[in-house]
């Protein structure tokens, strides 16, 4: 196996590579694709994840261990996650995937300048090959990693992450077969000022003249956990006119911290609570942004994105297609009438 | 908690006279007044200060502005195109301040009678509106011209000998009465076709504005009138003149005499004395027919003078463009990017459309809008402007011709005399004039002082913005479109009345008229003479803007008015010259002071007094 099948960069994961490199990874290689600003990163491949399972027989423990197991004792199924996921955890990668990680992170770390550039180490799960079972929040993402031995040990807590008792019984009650593979992303850390999420069309009524973004202070987990109330911004899409803007609490944020190295959890001050997360001219470049992913995607968009480091350079972290408006019929915005004359009467009438 | 409809505004019955005003009601017609007779009607109706039109207590005469559309708009309205559930706009005086109140048909049958009545005869001139509107301009044109033939003779000692020999038969008597006949009848011709065709022209505007606000909730009206907007406005005309005029005096080598003379008349002195100042003066002269028939104020009102006739505005505005092109920076406006920003957002938003029949329709009532507009947009320079204008100055004739006999004291003393007492007045010092006895000018001079008195103490007073009773919602298409007025802000105005501010934390809330966000010292503008104070970069407060402040616009960072919807002049002329601009903040020119800094939200409508810089 060579070190092109171990690993791919973001960038020359397509779609087409879906399968062995997960949804999350082939996404960002479209978005790198469609030319927007992704922190860098590779994917360590669903190929490595064969690979690593063979090599220590994985598959034969995981059938014995749950082979005969009874799925409603919890107890069991806690003592049978906690074997496959020390299993997982404590086996060597083989030689071709570490060299691979090695040389990858060596390279980011040129890029970035750094001896040890802290990545977030995320999982990307096929999730084409799930049959509808998306593992939605289950998976895990570890921020700030640093260094190739971190590295190499965190890829494998994401893969143990399919043996989770949470996993074990989310696999049982869907069904889905035993062949899981999962690629893992290692992407450069975001050192995020601010980030949060942003919709494409006004997720409140459907209305896709509009772009609402929600953003906290540092990074963007606990928006998207509902940790914090985040501000608000409604942007209009054609003309990009911030059109409304709500200051939230924004309680606590998740900072990356250099000194310290890792990403620490803090209360903010009422100065910055009170202060919006995001300016103005930083809210239309996203809404831009969001206008051109929408267009390139053919759809309303559902994006996470960061205000990386100390300037205000806008990455974008994940891009989705939106899945409540856009899968409703849309609704006719008026009652058809046969002339612009009828329309103003029935605008007289109506008022 | 109670409801709007429960609330009420004072009755107009118990709003009493300002001290040393009691007799204000001699200044105005007795059909002006809230009466004994029609109170039970009156006090169930919700009456709101028309401040946009008449800011200042109405001169006697002045009221034939506000008079003409009483009848001639209203009928338009209820007799001509039989609009299903309007009823007229009425009117009242108060303290000198006129109120307005919007009503509205509720019996459903009433409305479905009217409706085959409406689709056949604003059909008509929907079907029809272009070459209408052609007509329109020839109909306006002609009558300006009819206007500028009206003469007022003085009266001489001896008729002048031609009326001996040309055998005429009439008089200067006849004259002076038949010309003052034949000028207020103009004033009525130009009010009927001003009329004839702009409720047509909003409504159609109005049903695009609601179409959109229907299919993108929260669409900025900024957004909606740009869709519509042409870029060929007549009331920019003027202000082009003067680029042009400002790189003329360049290219000749005049600008010195223009930028070092902040006197009109000492600059064009200046201009003469140079080499090439006849071939400036030229132009200067060219430009002004019709361009300079440019009121100063909206022209509804006597006292706004138009640039022919106060030079100060224009050569202010000169200076200004002068100065920008000495720096190197354009003064053009972006006319390209105005048409180019209009087909791409119209484009965009119908893109967004759910379905074809909606990209149908919403096409269907651009198109009506974009036709009605041009009417829209351009009406304002040939009523209110050009003929407006000249038609103050022929009302300045009548009272020279009372001032050259001895009647009145000075020509400006006819505004104190309601049109109908001038047709008396003149009458009067005819029968002087005729029989060489006193005729009773005393009469009239006594009572010019009196009102003069009255007027001074009106002006002190402050006009509630509503009274009697607050509508549940307001929906009447000219209230909201013209006078920007919301049910918000009756609200507003009802929590102002018990006792609570504006708002909590002192910022203003209006119309986001024109996007952007500008800081700025305040400059606080309440009457054109002190527009020549404004300072480049600082943010102009006025109860309301004319089109001809527009020289203003290009030195200011941004704009906020008292009063005015989406549709007025400011946020127009705002949008042209791509300047943030919040309008109808009700309360802008009491609490704003100046050189406090301001920031101008033109996106969301808010304006906020900033911290001042220590």
């Amino acid at each position: 196996m060579t070190a092109a099948t171990h690993i791919r960069w973001f960038q020359d994961c397509g779609a087409l590579a879906s399968a062995e490199v997960g949804g999350k990874c082939a996404g960002l290689g479209e978005l790198i694709l469609a030319g927007v600003d992704v922190p860098p990163g590779f994917a360590v491949t669903t190929a490595a994840h064969e690979e690593f399972l063979q090599a220590h027989d994985l598959r034969r423990h995981e059938a014995e261990l749950l082979g005969a197991i009874d799925y409603e004792d919890v107890a069991a199924v806690a003592a049978a996650s906690a074997k496959l996921r020390t299993l997982v955890q404590g086996s060597q990668l083989p030689a071709g995937t570490v060299s691979a990680v090695e040389a990858a992170y060596g390279e980011l770390c040129q890029q970035a300048g750094s001896d040890t550039v802290p990545v977030a180490v995320r999982s990307s799960a096929v999730a084409e090959d799930l049959a509808g079972a998306s593992f939605a929040g289950q998976l895990e993402t570890y921020l700030w990693v640093e260094g190739s031995e971190a590295i190499l040990e965190h890829i494998r807590r994401c893969w143990g992450g399919f043996f989770t008792a949470e996993a074990l019984s989310y696999r049982h009650r869907q069904g889905v077969a035993d062949q899981l593979l999962m690629s893992v992303g290692v992407q450069r850390m975001v050192r995020a000022r601010t980030a949060g999420v942003m919709f494409t069309l006004n997720p409140v009524n459907g209305d896709r003249s509009k772009v609402v973004i929600e953003s906290t202070w540092g990074l963007g987990e606990p928006l998207v956990s509902g940790e914090v109330d985040p501000d608000r911004f409604t942007v209009d899409k054609v003309t990009l006119q911030v059109l409304g803007r709500s200051i939230g609490a924004k309680q606590i944020e998740h900072r990356p911290d250099p000194e310290r190295r890792q990403v620490v959890v803090a209360e903010v001050d009422a100065e910055r609570r009170a202060a919006a997360s995001l300016s103005d001219a930083e809210a239309l470049e996203l809404a831009r942004l969001g206008k051109a992913i929408e267009r390139k995607f053919g759809g309303p968009q559902d994006i996470e994105w960061a205000v990386d480091g100390d300037g205000s350079e806008i990455v974008v972290l994940q891009a989705r297609s939106e899945t409540v408006w856009s899968r409703r019929e849309r609704r006719p915005a008026v009652e058809k009438k046969a002339s612009a004359l009828e329309y103003v009467l029935a605008d007289l009438l109506n008022r | 908690m109670t409801t709007t409809a429960q609330r009420r505004f004072p009755s107009p019955f118990d709003v009493e006279a300002p001290p040393g005003a009691d007799d204000w009601r001699r200044l105005y017609p007795y059909y002006y007044l809230f009466s004994e007779e029609r109170r039970e009607f009156e006090e169930e109706q919700f009456w709101f200060f028309d401040g946009m039109h008449n800011p200042e207590p109405v001169y006697p005469f002045d009221t034939i502005m506000p008079e003409s559309w009483w009848v001639l708009l209203n009928q338009f309205l209820t007799r001509v195109w039989m609009v299903p559930p309007t009823l007229g706009i009425d009117q009242r005086i108060v303290n000198g301040y006129l109120y307005v109140s919007p009503t509205s048909i509720s019996d459903p049958a009433e409305i479905e009678a009217r409706v085959p009545h409406f689709l056949q005869r604003a059909g008509d001139y929907y079907e029809n509106w272009d070459e209408i509107y052609d007509n329109w301009i020839a109909k306006a044109e002609d009558c300006i011209e009819r206007l500028r033939a009206i003469t007022f003779p003085p009266l001489q000692e001896m008729e002048p000998i031609e009326t001996v020999t040309s055998r005429r038969g009439t008089t200067t008597a006849w004259d002076l009465i038949a010309s003052y006949n034949r000028l207020l009848e103009n004033m009525h011709e130009m009010a009927c076709y001003h009329f004839e065709l702009n409720m047509l022209g909003y409504g159609a505007f109005m049903t695009f504005s609601d179409f959109c606000k229907q299919a993108f909730p929260g669409i900025p009206d900024q957004s909606i009138a740009k869709m519509v907007g042409g870029v060929d406005i007549l009331f920019f005309r003027p202000d082009d003149e003067l680029r042009k005029l400002a790189r003329l005096a360049l290219e000749l080598d005049l600008a010195g005499a223009i930028t070092s003379n902040e006197d009109p008349d000492a600059a064009l002195a200046a201009i003469a004395a140079a080499p090439n100042g006849d071939k400036w003066r030229q132009a200067f002269e060219a430009a002004q027919e019709p361009w300079f028939w440019f009121s100063t104020g909206p022209g509804y009102c006597h006292q706004h003078r138009a640039w022919i006739d106060d030079l100060t505005v224009p050569f202010s505005a000169m200076r200004g463009y002068i100065e920008k092109l000495q720096r190197g920076e354009r003064i053009d406006r972006p006319l390209d990017q105005i048409l180019a920003e209009r087909e791409r957002i119209a484009g965009e938003y119908s893109e967004l459309l759910p379905s074809d029949d909606d990209r149908q329709a919403f096409g269907q009532v651009l198109e009506l809008a974009r036709k009605v507009y041009p009417f829209v947009e351009n009406h304002n320079f040939y009523v209110e402007h050009w003929h407006h204008s000249i038609f103050w100055n022929k009302v300045r004739d009548v009272g020279g011709v009372f001032e050259a006999y001895g009647f009145l004291e000075a020509s400006e003393d006819i505004f104190y005399l309601h049109r109908y007492e001038v047709s008396q007045a003149l009458y009067d010092m005819l029968t002087g004039w005729a029989t060489t006895n006193p005729a009773r000018s005393a009469y009239w001079r006594d009572e010019v002082q009196t009102r003069k008195q009255i007027m001074a103490k009106l002006r002190q007073w402050a006009p509630p913005p509503a009274l009697g009773k607050p509508p549940e919602a307001v929906t009447e298409a000219a209230t909201v479109m013209l006078w920007g007025i919301t049910t918000e802000m009756v609200e507003q105005w009802l929590g102002a009345q018990d006792g609570g501010q504006g708002s909590d934390n002192g910022d203003l809330q209006g119309f986001a008229a024109s996007p952007g966000v500008a800081e700025g010292p305040a400059r606080v503008i309440t009457a054109v003479d002190q527009l020549d104070e404004v300072r480049s970069g600082e943010i102009l407060v006025c109860p309301i803007t004319a089109p001809s402040w527009a020289p203003v616009f290009s030195r200011i960072n941004g704009a906020v008015s008292d009063i005015g919807g989406i549709m007025s002049h400011a946020a127009i002329v705002s949008r042209e010259y791509g300047l943030p601009a919040v309008v109808g903040t009700g309360f802008g020119t009491k609490q704003i002071h100046n050189g406090q800094r301001l920031r101008v939200d033109g996106n969301t409508g808010v304006v906020t007094v900033l911290p001042s810089e220590a």
